[in-house]
């Protein structure tokens, strides 16, 4: 969910532009990071952790805990917390370390 | 090869304080910032800063980061680099960067770490569930970008972040399903728990959390009060709804680059873990590395921009840019640093400074 009215800051409408999840089509603000998109969205679940499949999300939003890695156009282990979102991206939940070849 | 009088790392209060010092005595400035944007972690700070007007007392700290960001613009010496990741320092003083994707290296004469700190977070079962954030990713997310992290939150923690960051998520219109702190008291100003309880927030003093509950997301918590040594009591478990836990338990310190180059470190539980040994003037135990800020151990950003400004100052001096009121604003500098830690809320900070503060040089 986006907030709308807030007593401090304002949020202007920005371009939306059009990215999929898994195959499925979602809209975020383009220039965001694609974590802030997916939980605009409510998708809170971003890979799964590669021993025991646990489902992991966003937890430090600033690059630095490894908490977010998802697969973004093939490629894995991107830190979603910081990679902002372009029109068309392909990102995909990561499971384990992500396929590299 | 870059060549740069001084190199800063970071881009926060403290960086940008030390880059802007620095270069208005006259040296020549690389500013490098792993983000894509400069400020830090204030950017993110709605709410309005304490201290004196030194260090913008009464304005909100996005506003701060605004007013540093432009003057470090209008400052002629800073050469600002965004998205420029420090890879690693060298002995024989090069530094590896990487910038937009490339690959460059610098050799400055002098190196301010401001690394800033990172989130700390806590053992507990399910404590991986998507739905726990730190409390500082709480805030990129509504502050920043205008996005809820949750519908009902549970924040762990009363000390300031968490009472802040708590009444920042009602601005936003969260519900605040509670405080829960360990401590027999709130730790955090007390302005800020007030404005809470007015607005019914319960606050767990001597509670802890037990465990997280969901599948595969956080559908809601266990916590428990604590007996007078701080181990649950059993059956006091009470079950909370929640789709979201905001942990503010704490930072540590970024300081794998000190420990890379060389930087003699010690552990202070008071600042958050290992910080570099340094003297008064923040040089540490290297000899052409400085630190400023949180990575020195962790504090408020006010303390971080005064530290910044020392450090700034300092080193152009050392390397001859010396402004004729140097003697003057450093020590104006070094005064409001103290008034800041005089209070009964800074005896922790002080007493884990008196670990890692050497004898002054020179």
């Amino acid at each position: 969910m986006r907030i709308v009215n807030h007593p401090i800051l304002t949020f202007p409408q920005q371009d939306m532009v059009t990215f999929t999840l898994n195959g499925q089509k979602i809209e975020g603000v383009a220039g965001e990071p694609i974590a802030a998109a997916l939980h605009a969205a409510d998708i809170k679940v971003l890979r799964h952790s590669h021993e025991r499949h646990r489902p992991r999300g966003l937890f430090c939003a600033i690059g630095n805990c490894s908490s977010c890695l998802m697969t973004v156009d093939g490629i894995p282990n991107i830190r979603v917390c910081i990679e902002p979102l372009r029109a068309g991206m392909v990102v995909e939940t990561q499971e384990g370390k992500g396929k590299i070849i | 090869m870059i060549t740069t009088e001084i190199l800063v790392i970071g881009a926060g209060p403290a960086g940008l304080m030390a880059a802007i010092h620095a270069a208005e005595a006259g040296a020549r400035v690389l500013l490098v910032e792993r983000a894509d944007r400069l400020g830090g972690q204030l950017i993110k700070q709605t709410h309005k800063f304490f201290g004196s007007k030194a260090e913008f007392a009464g304005e909100r700290g996005m506003d701060i980061a605004e007013k540093l960001i432009n003057w470090s613009s209008d400052v002629s010496g800073i050469t600002i680099w965004k998205n420029a990741v420090v890879l690693g320092i060298y002995p024989d003083g090069v530094v590896t960067i990487s910038h937009e994707g490339a690959f460059c290296t610098a050799r400055p004469k002098k190196i301010i770490i401001a690394t800033g700190a990172s989130e700390k977070t806590m053992a507990f079962p399910n404590n991986d569930l998507p739905g726990i954030y730190g409390a500082g990713a709480v805030q990129t997310l509504m502050n920043v970008h205008g996005v809820l992290p949750a519908k009902r939150i549970l924040m762990i923690g009363a000390g300031n972040i968490g009472v802040i960051v708590a009444y920042q998520l009602l601005q936003a219109g969260v519900e605040v399903a509670g405080i829960v702190e360990a401590a027999p008291q709130v730790g955090g100003y007390r302005v800020h728990a007030a404005k809470l309880q007015r607005h019914g927030v319960p606050i767990y003093t001597s509670h802890s959390i037990q465990l997280a509950h969901g599948d595969s997301c956080l559908e809601g918590v266990t916590i428990s009060k604590l007996d007078e040594k701080w181990q649950p009591i059993a059956g006091s478990e009470q079950y909370i709804a929640v789709d979201g836990l905001c942990l503010a338990v704490g930072l540590s310190p970024l300081t794998e680059l000190l420990w890379q180059a060389g930087c003699e470190m010690k552990f202070a539980g008071e600042l958050g873990g290992y910080v570099p040994l340094r003297d008064a003037n923040m040089k540490t135990t290297h000899e052409n590395i400085y630190v400023a800020g949180d990575v020195s151990g962790v504090e408020e950003a006010s303390a971080a921009m005064v530290e910044g400004k020392l450090a700034g100052l300092y080193v152009a001096s050392v390397l001859g840019h010396k402004k004729d009121s140097f003697t003057k604003e450093f020590q104006t500098a070094k005064s409001q640093l103290a008034a800041l830690r005089s209070g009964p809320a800074s005896v922790k900070i002080c007493t884990g400074l008196s670990k890692v503060v050497l004898e002054e040089v020179g």
